[in-house]
């Protein structure tokens, strides 16, 4: 337990979590603000004055119209046989009003039920990057600086410490992740609520955005214990971002570019975001348009649908044989 | 006396594909009696660092025993690891953190009172600059640090591997009356350093390793009388027959080490045997006196490490010792 506690410390001491949380926090904060900012409540106000748009809209449609059948009817009269006009003047005919709808000319509003769902994969996103950069850096910089070492000189149980380490990353990470969710929540009702509307919240709404949040929230600690597992395997920071980066480009670009030359179907199912992404909103659908089924609406491309369960079985794939190979390279290898 | 660390037939290979197999420890024993302050010495690359790596279980040595306070390690390490403070190589710590900060950790971590952050901060003399980043300290300052870290836990067993590394004059003055002081008050200091004089004046005990095996062992005084016995320094009136009487000399099988304006020679019985043989030559001696070795020359004879005009020996050109059962004491250094 002191072990466990000394960890903790160390880890809100470090200059890099500090400065990751706030990076991280800021970015979040500036998408809020944008959110406020780029909406507003719609009223009686807003609705007559999106009325009087239309109408506006309307009528310069309609006088646009009858001058264009003028001209149209003018032409055949002097036995104009170009294709700027119909053959038949009479199909020139104006809108009808329900072509310009007030609603297209309302400002934009925000609707919590409708649009917070997609934001939390954002912050889901956003917080998995930076438990993966702290956590990577987290004993990295153990086994950079030396510390792993000292450390292993007071509580000679290697794996012990290892693991004690990866549970105060992990637990810091979750204050910081519920502490954000519970902002983002926050934040966003009263966005709503002054710029929006909360209409249409029932239990069955509340708990899928619970479920959606829970879900960012283990991705960012995934994330982190990847990190950490890969730190920890290399002995240094540069391993986990290194590596990162090197299945970013090789295994996705790479990857990616190679499957389509050889008109593979369903590129996105090899691509790792395509999992997160099915991990955060439940589900995602691929869609080929290579392959049409036809149907009464023409071509239907075939889709396929990745779960979050899918998504859940590579991430508990990842994180055992990251962490075990980390464990295993603790207990067995030289420390100089 | 009773032993606080006994190390028999350790062994520590490392195998390359290019390089083949080294034994970085081949056989080596050692014995620290409680209380003393025991040297511990060797060349670069002799195994100095190995050794203490594997007594700590940062290295699985490859064969061999150990025990510290009386404890199999690295099997019963957790049991006598607070008891055992240890800096091994250079000291490195976080940068950014403060030397409190650091120490108060390492308390936390091993459950040391906090007091004691206090105490050790004085006891190396970083107390007014220890809410300071450890980024802005010197060299000698990081090693007082590492110092403070290993005196942190109270212990019974000190490690220290080059603690007098980047100290100035007063630091290292300093650090030679810490350890006397924690030796009178019980503790046991075992000492790894290239500072002979240093050794030679605050240890009691010594060992000495070359290329993974035990050279030379026991009190101070009698590793010297041991080594110093046979050596004496020989002028001639002329200064130019340096280079003959060295060849005539190294002939009749004594070791000879040249010197600019003398020359060294180990092994000698009676010193009428090389001026006889001088003469015959028809070389003459101006000076003959028996030379009582201080620990440097020691250590270089033993480890066959000092260096010869026109040379640069390599790091692991050091004395092939007598291989384990021709002659070795073997057991727990006894």
């Amino acid at each position: 337990m002191s072990l466990y506690r000394a960890e903790l410390r160390r880890l809100v001491l470090r200059r890099l979590t500090r400065w990751a949380t706030v990076l991280g926090l800021a970015v979040l904060a500036t998408v809020a603000v944008g959110v406020f900012l780029s909406n507003q409540k719609i009223d009686d106000a807003a609705w007559a004055k999106a009325e009087v748009a239309a109408e506006q809209d309307w009528q310069q449609q309609v006088r646009q119209t009858e001058e264009f059948r003028a001209e149209c009817e003018q032409a055949a009269a002097q036995g104009d046989q170009s294709d700027r006009f119909p053959p038949d003047c009479s199909h020139i005919s104006p809108p009808p009003p329900d072509a310009f709808p007030a609603e297209q000319y309302l400002p934009s509003t925000f609707e919590f039920r409708a649009s917070f769902g997609q934001t939390l994969t954002a912050v889901g996103a956003i917080l998995a990057l930076v438990g993966f950069v702290v956590g990577s850096s987290f004993v990295g910089a153990e086994w950079n600086t030396g510390g792993m070492m000292t450390m292993l000189l007071w509580r000679p149980k290697r794996v012990t410490v290892l693991l004690t380490k990866l549970a105060a990353l992990l637990t810091g990470l979750l204050a910081l992740a519920v502490t954000t969710m519970l902002l983002w929540f926050g934040s966003f009702w009263l966005i709503a609520t002054t710029r929006g509307s909360t209409e249409g919240m029932t239990a069955g709404a509340w708990q899928s955005f619970a479920l959606t949040g829970l879900r960012g929230t283990v991705l960012a600690l995934v994330a982190a214990a990847l990190g950490f597992g890969l730190a920890s395997l290399g002995r240094h920071t540069a391993m986990a971002l290194g590596g990162a980066v090197g299945v970013t480009v090789v295994g996705q670009f790479g990857l990616g570019v190679l499957l389509s030359l050889t008109g593979a179907k369903f590129i996105g199912a090899w691509m790792l975001p395509t999992y997160v992404q099915a991990w955060v909103e439940k589900e995602v659908v691929l869609r080929d348009f290579q392959v049409c089924r036809v149907s009464p609406y023409g071509c239907e491309p075939e889709t396929l649908t990745l779960t979050w369960q899918h998504s859940s079985g590579l991430l508990v794939a990842g994180l055992v044989l990251v962490l075990g190979g980390a464990c295993w390279a603790m207990r067995r290898r030289d420390i100089s | 006396m009773t032993a606080v660390l006994e190390i028999e037939g350790l062994q520590k290979s490392y195998r390359s594909r290019r390089r083949g197999t080294r034994n970085a420890l081949d056989g080596f024993d050692m014995r620290v009696e409680a209380g003393q302050v025991h040297g511990f010495l060797g060349p670069n690359g002799s195994g100095k660092t190995t050794t203490l790596r594997t007594l700590l279980g940062l290295i699985r040595p490859d064969g061999g025993r150990m025990r510290l306070l009386g404890h199999e390690v690295p099997a019963d390490l957790s049991a006598v690891a607070g008891q055992v403070g240890a800096i091994v190589e250079s000291p490195q710590f976080f940068p950014h953190f403060t030397a409190r900060d650091t120490l108060s950790l390492l308390a936390t971590a091993g459950q040391v009172r906090s007091t004691r952050i206090d105490e050790v901060l004085e006891l190396v003399g970083l107390r007014d600059r220890s809410r300071e980043r450890v980024k802005t300290y010197s060299l000698g300052m990081k090693q007082r640090l590492a110092v403070a870290s290993a005196l942190l836990k109270e212990p019974r067993l000190l490690i220290l591997d080059e603690p007098a590394n980047g100290l100035d004059p007063g630091g290292i003055r300093e650090m030679r009356t810490l350890v006397r002081n924690l030796a009178e008050a019980g503790t046991t200091v075992l000492l790894s350093s290239h500072i002979l004089a240093e050794i030679q004046l605050i240890c009691d005990s010594v060992t000495i390793i070359s290329l993974g095996r035990r050279v030379a062992f026991g009190p101070v005084e009698k590793v010297l009388a041991t080594h110093s016995a046979g050596t004496v320094r020989v002028r001639l009136e002329v200064v130019a027959d340096l280079p003959a009487a060295s060849e005539a000399l190294t002939r009749a099988g004594f070791r000879v080490t040249r010197e600019p304006d003398h020359l060294l020679l180990a092994g000698v019985e009676q010193a009428a045997m090389v001026t006889r043989l001088l003469a015959g030559q028809g070389l003459y001696v101006s000076e003959l006196v028996w030379v009582e070795a201080d620990l440097e020359s020691v250590f270089l004879e033993l480890t066959a490490t000092a260096p010869a005009p026109g040379q640069s020996r390599q790091v692991d050109q050091s004395a092939r010792p007598t291989p384990v059962g021709q002659g070795s004491t073997g057991g727990w250094g006894a």
